[in-house]
């Protein structure tokens, strides 16, 4: 087994832990690669099919190319697929720097999903490399009944044995690819040939590291044009993944306020 | 996650493969340990180009000396920077080994730290500092390693250079060291003087330690052997889940050792029961082939449809796992209160759960004062050794046999509360595989059916306490026996008394009561018998369970009495004492009775006879095909 046939089976087992030990869970579909890959893996997991909702907590602010790509692949691969949208920007926390309050949009929509459907589980694509908080994670990850995480009393978990009996009335996190780093990612999308946006491709010298709304999303100077490139460029660069993302950026504590609160 | 140093390269120049030892450097914090791995780095060629320089430069900007730690420390500070991580992995080569040195950072949650990073480790580093010598926190790793079963253990002796490389201290603490590793079942591979800081014994026997004739601390890594790899073990799929998505049934779960092959003839374990492998599925974009390896995750079917459930281990005929009911085990305590005996637990071992109690804590130890050893109980961040009995039979492994199963989590409130390793499984309990074939009755269900004129039945009444459930299956059971039939009285208390004696009233406890009335009922029922369960059978997941297993001979019956009635009534004195606070979970008061939605009949007995309602089930009997009316009747006897 090669390193990334590792990352593999190990995600599936996450994969079909989750299900079997949850009752009711979806899978958070951001559109990017993160969570391409990862619906990739579940219908490796459970064998061409994914069993439970794929729900997109949509701000409405995405790129075209990303609700292009949303509707063609939500068919093609029989998602059961769930649009959900988020409130408007009055309704959130007036005190957040504007782009977080932007991203805050998202945990408030993701709360009103919640609501709806009552899933205890919540599948989501975070990576421990992207990230300090995200990098204190655990794999099932409990929240509190307000999606809140608590960072300073998280279960123990080893040897892949993972927490799963959320309180009642909250729900877990799960993180099947938290193991993950970016390069794994690009690797693994090139190899199994898994469709990607073609926002993360040079353009003009500029691509999409990660890929957020519209107006809290900047493009890193980059010639590389296809995954291979992306791979060299990966092993040299020092600019951090999320360096695009303006929400990570105003406020040092911005974004671990935003995780505590329930973001991804 | 990987900090790779080197690119690790898993061939040698001449093609053949390196072997890969896992280590684990542990020791007082002051000990030298950075110093150490610094070094090792250096002289094994490890360094990126220009980090040393780099480090130098830094190192005179600050007007410091240069310190073999500080790369350590630059390492982690680029890792804090970027890949943010709790154990990390740093990769050096020795002559004939690629060595993989996991990283057990910090001591405030050393334990837990300790027990994740080095629970994967086949060797470990014990570091000592010459001048301070064996302290409780040395023994207290050495204790540790032997939790863990690391058998492998290279001493080394650091900081030389401050005790005038005295050959008589170093001896001194070498035989303190080997004395104390020994009483815990360790054997040192070796134990070295060195000095990190200048080199002295980790790449080369210098001058200054010319008296010593041992290995250096290269050698004694590159002599480490490594662990057996999991695929040469015995293979062990636990099963994770049996999907049937379309028409295939298939039973998924990761192969933890071992590998599986379509047409191996395997063991479903603990039940012994026998089948094939018929296929290795996967999806159509990326097929699988050929024989899948330990760490795969898999899907596979079999040639017969056997019952199987998750938490199962499959394994080949001819080397099964162990079945037991009763272990031992040495384990770690993370939660706050401390674990005594008696305590009831959820173990999990894979994807199997049981419910246990710890028959006896048969050592106790904080490791950190290693002298107090007792037998009570094991308090937070302790450690000690566990007798535990299993209500349910699991198949597991001693972890000396096979690190992957032969290992446990416990759990207290859902919330995982302490892990340790199999040390072993009850003797004489290894289960000889055998292929399970439910013996069938010598009588054929026509023939019962004929001389009690109804078919088998598990008629359920279930209801609050005091809603007349048992009056009510008393006066069904002398109607149907007198008409000739053969009902059997099931009723939950009696049961409780024989049978389930060893549950309790937790939710897992309750539904373990239900599935095994739902069994004996059942088993009644296939053979012409009529079953009548009497239990409040409160949550309905539970009775879904028992209609699961009755399958098409269950019928329902929400005896829908009134709660406040049933509360009047109160019989056993039961209300009473739940309205006192006396008595712990009883349904009733703390309404966590789920009704029936869809039950084949509803009785409410504060209006109507016994009578009345007897007649009422006699009646949906004959409408539901149990009871025959005369026509049938003679339709049977012709």
């Amino acid at each position: 087994m090669d390193h990334l046939d590792q990352l593999e089976a190990q995600s599936i087992y996450i994969f079909r832990e989750a299900f079997a030990r949850l009752k009711k869970i979806a899978l958070l579909w951001s559109l990017g690669k993160d969570s391409n890959v990862m619906i990739w893996l579940a219908r490796k997991a459970f064998f061409g099919r994914l069993p439970f909702p794929a729900l997109h907590v949509d701000t409405g602010k995405k790129f075209p190319e990303m609700y292009r790509f949303r509707d063609h692949y939500g068919k093609e691969w029989d998602l059961d697929l769930r649009v959900e949208p988020c409130p408007p920007i009055d309704a959130v926390d007036p005190t957040l720097p504007p782009a977080a309050r932007s991203a805050a949009r998202k945990t408030e929509g993701l709360k009103m999903a919640l609501g709806k459907y009552g899933f205890d589980g919540l599948i989501a694509g975070i990576r421990r490399d992207e990230e300090a908080t995200r990098a204190k994670e655990r794999v099932f990850s409990p929240r509190g009944l307000e999606g809140n995480w608590d960072v300073r009393d998280q279960p123990p978990e080893f040897w892949d044995h993972f927490n799963a009996s959320p309180p009642q009335g909250a729900h877990l996190r799960i993180h099947p690819i938290l193991h993950w780093t970016e390069s794994d990612i690009w690797a693994y999308t090139k190899r199994e040939n898994i469709p990607i946006i073609p926002l993360y491709l040079s353009q003009n010298g500029k691509r999409y590291r990660s890929l957020g709304d519209q107006d809290i999303t900047n493009p890193v100077a980059s010639n590389a044009s296809n995954i291979d490139e992306i791979l060299i460029e990966l092993e040299q660069t020092k600019v951090p993944e999320r360096s695009g993302r303006a929400l990570d950026h105003e406020t040092e504590d911005a974004f671990e306020r935003l995780r505590v609160a329930g973001y991804l | 996650m990987n900090m790779i140093v080197t690119p690790a390269s898993p061939a040698t120049p001449n093609g053949t493969t390196r072997p890969q030892v896992r280590i684990v450097i542990v020791g007082h914090v002051d000990h030298g340990k950075s110093t150490l791995v610094g070094r090792l780095l250096h002289e094994t060629g490890s360094l990126p180009d220009g980090k040393l320089e780099m480090l130098k430069a830094v190192s005179a900007r600050r007007g410091m000396p240069f310190e073999w730690s500080f790369l350590l420390d630059a390492l982690q500070t680029e890792r804090d920077q970027g890949i943010t991580i709790d154990t990390t992995q740093i990769r050096f080569r020795t002559n004939s080994r690629d060595i993989v040195l996991i990283d057990a950072p910090g001591h405030a949650e050393f334990l837990r730290n300790m027990i994740t990073g080095a629970s994967q480790a086949d060797g470990a580093v014990l570091i000592i500092d010459a001048l301070e010598g064996v302290r409780d926190q040395t023994r207290r790793h050495g204790y540790l390693l032997h939790l863990l079963g690391v058998k492998q253990v290279a001493v080394v002796v650091n900081k030389m250079d401050r005790v005038d490389f005295s050959a008589e201290r170093f001896k001194e603490i070498s035989d303190e060291i080997s004395e104390h590793l020994q009483g815990l079942g360790v054997k040192p591979t070796a134990v070295i003087p060195i000095s990190a800081r200048d080199g002295d014994g980790v790449a080369e026997r210098t001058a200054r330690i010319g008296w010593y004739k041992g290995p250096t601390v290269v050698e004694a890594l590159d002599g480490l052997e490594p662990a057996r790899p999991l695929e040469a073990l015995a293979l062990r799929l636990p099963v994770q889940a049996i999907y049937k998505f379309d028409d295939r049934r298939i039973v998924a779960g990761r192969i933890e050792s071992g590998s599986l092959v379509a047409g191996d003839e395997i063991v479903i374990m603990p039940a012994g029961k026998i089948a094939r492998i018929k296929t290795v599925e996967s999806w159509p974009v990326t097929p699988v082939a050929g024989r899948q390896g330990a760490g795969r995750s898999v899907g596979i079917t079999l040639d017969r449809e056997l019952f199987l459930e998750r938490g199962d281990i499959i394994a080949h005929t001819n080397s099964a796992p162990r079945e037991t009911r009763r272990l031992r085990a040495r384990i770690f305590w993370l939660h706050d209160k401390p674990l005594a005996k008696g305590d009831q637990l959820l173990v999990r071992c894979g994807p199997k759960e049981s419910r246990a109690t710890v028959v006896a804590i048969e050592k106790a130890v904080d490791p950190g004062e290693l002298s107090s050893v007792e037998n009570k109980a094991i308090g937070r961040n302790h450690v000690g050794e566990i007798d535990i009995s299993l209500s349910n039979p699991i198949a597991t492994d001693p972890y000396t046999e096979n690190p992957r199963t032969g290992r446990l989590v416990i759990e207290v409130s859902g919330r995982i509360a302490g892990g340790g390793l199999v040390l072993s499984v009850d003797a004489g309990q290894r289960a000889v595989p055998v292929d399970i074939v439910p013996v069938e009755s010598a009588l054929r269900p026509d023939e019962r059916s004929a001389r009690y004129r109804h078919n088998g039945a598990v008629v359920w009444l279930t209801g609050l306490p005091a809603s007349g459930k048992s009056t009510l299956a008393k006066a069904l059971e002398r109607r149907l026996f007198s008409n000739g039939g053969s009902p059997i009285l099931l009723d939950g208390d009696t049961l409780r008394a024989g049978l389930n004696s060893d549950l309790g009233f937790s939710t897992a406890d309750r539904s373990e009561n239900i599935r095994r009335l739902a069994e004996v009922a059942t088993h009644l029922a296939r053979n012409g018998h009529i079953a009548i369960v009497a239990a409040v059978s409160p949550a309905r997941e539970d009775r879904a369970t028992a209609r699961r297993i009755a399958d098409t001979s269950f019928r329902e019956i929400h005896v829908a009495t009134p709660a406040e009635i049933c509360e009047e009534r109160d019989p056993k004195g039961h209300y009473k004492k739940a309205r006192a606070g006396t008595l712990a979970s009883f349904t009733g008061i703390l309404n966590d009775y789920e009704t029936p939605q869809a039950a084949e009949l509803v009785i409410d007995t504060s209006t109507r006879t016994v009578a009345e309602a007897a007649d009422e089930i006699e009646q949906m009997l004959k409408t539901t095909g149990v009871l025959f009316d005369e026509l049938v009747d003679l339709a049977a006897n012709i």
